[in-house]
């Protein structure tokens, strides 16, 4: 879960407050044994709050210290994380590397200033951003807008749930190896249809796409959202 | 919300996600979800997918002054776009194409009327209203029609369809669908063709109507 970034320094990280991978596993270790230990003299567990915290991916963390805290450093890394990213996609998409350019600059600074919208129970930070580099592309393209879904509406006060948050990031590493493991030419087919070269009769006709993955996705996330609209209609 | 039983089709949805869907159906998916959450979890999922190959897309250096251009533009000032809420039967997505106003009803005949929120040669996107035991307008042999519910419902050969519930036909389908008896039948109908009636006005008068 934890995705340590190559480039990343983690001694220069303002947002570090956390310890690194390896301190990590041995603590989590060490309070299994306490955990054991406790059968034969009790003790009080040290922090197991912020414990759960520290395995958020670094994306993750970037993303809500831009939209709780306007942290500009935390910007800045989602900046070099992403935007490379985003250039080879859009440019992928059949898109020249100039104006491919022009639509990164787009998408950082609707990240930026639509960050409020971000929620980590319901969304990656990935598909969050793929989401809005869509939006962007179409705009562009079509000069109108692309007509987007309500926004749910959500309780602004609403304690973040760091399990589900976990678990919908276990979700997609789990998504990530699925679509791994496919041969070359499905694979294919996937990026092309996100990449939105298929029409969705072309994507109906293939038979590659990892239907069984996304179908489980869909059923844990009827199941957030059940549970969120229940917590909006109590 | 749960009544909801004809849904958007996965290869529609990812078509969407990935904003390849022509515009006038991407109104009628985008209201469809606003309204049936089962669609809306399937959309997310289908965002993780792109948001997987987002990651996983082979990294092209971006220029060096980029990063510095952006970070300097973080404090402009901008408009952000307005948002339509839901108003009455009519979701957000159907709020934004009228602007936020209210329906403007032209008569069809036999009580049947419509506003035509947008036409083109890619396509047509309009609101039908349909009194109890009246035909909806059919222009089905030409191109896929999408047609999402918002008040009371219509029945046809393949089935019945209420309050959010999307019918997906094409040219293949020879469909006649009715509104129910009880209250008036109002729905949003999509199509990527231009638009062209079967029954109650003759041929010669469409480009009069615009349909
Ligand atoms: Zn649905």
């Amino acid at each position: 879960m934890l995705q340590l970034q190559a480039g990343w320094d983690l001694k220069s990280d303002p947002l570090l407050r956390r310890p690194r991978k390896q301190d990590m596993l041995t603590q989590t270790i060490d309070r299994q044994n306490l955990a054991n230990s406790e059968k034969v003299m009790p003790r009080r567990e040290s922090e197991p709050v912020s414990q759960v915290k520290t395995e958020y991916s670094n994306e993750t963390i970037w993303m809500l210290a831009v939209r709780d805290n306007r942290d500009r450093d935390a910007f800045a890394a989602l900046f070099d994380h992403f935007a490379p990213r985003l250039k080879g996609f859009i440019i992928k998409g059949g898109v020249s590397p100039q104006q491919a350019e022009e639509i990164v600059q787009d998408v950082m600074l609707t990240i930026w200033r639509k960050a409020d919208m971000f929620d980590p129970h319901r969304a990656q930070v990935s598909a969050w951003i793929y989401q809005i580099a869509r939006n962007r592309r179409i705009d562009i393209a079509r000069k109108e807008n692309r007509p987007m879904p309500e926004a749910l509406k959500e309780e602004p006060e609403l304690e973040p749930d760091a399990s589900q948050i976990l678990g919908l990031e276990q979700e997609t590493t789990q998504l990530k190896q699925a679509l791994a493991s496919l041969k070359p030419e499905q694979r294919e087919v996937i990026e092309k249809a996100y990449l939105g070269e298929l029409t969705h009769q072309e994507i109906s006709t293939q038979t590659g796409l990892p239907l069984g993955t996304i179908k489980s996705r869909i059923r844990l996330g009827l199941q957030r959202l059940r549970h969120e609209l229940k917590d909006l209609t109590q | 919300m749960s009544a909801i039983t004809h849904h958007v089709p996965d290869a529609i949805l990812a078509a969407y996600a990935a904003g390849s869907l022509p515009q006038a159906f991407a109104v009628a998916v985008a209201s469809h979800v606003s309204l049936c959450a089962h669609c809306r979890a399937a959309l997310e999922a289908h965002q993780a997918v792109g948001g997987v190959i987002l990651e996983d897309t082979k990294a092209v250096a971006v220029s060096a002054s980029l990063k510095d251009s952006i970070l300097a533009q973080l404090d402009a000032p901008f408009t952000p776009e307005p948002v339509y809420e839901r108003n009455g039967i009519f979701p957000g997505p159907v709020m934004e194409m009228m602007q936020g106003r209210a329906p403007r009803w032209k008569k069809l005949g036999m009580g049947v009327r419509q506003d035509i929120l947008s036409a083109d040669a890619h396509g047509s996107v309009r609101l039908l209203y349909i009194p109890p035991g009246q035909a909806v307008p059919d222009h089905s042999h030409n191109g896929l029609e999408m047609t999402l519910v918002l008040q009371g419902s219509f029945s046809d050969e393949t089935g019945r369809f209420g309050v959010g519930d999307l019918e997906i036909a094409d040219e293949t389908v020879e469909h006649t669908p009715v509104a129910d008896p009880g209250a008036a039948c109002v729905c949003l109908a999509a199509t990527d063709a231009k638009l062209r009636f079967n029954a109650l006005v003759p041929r010669l008068l469409q480009p009069l109507f615009r349909i």
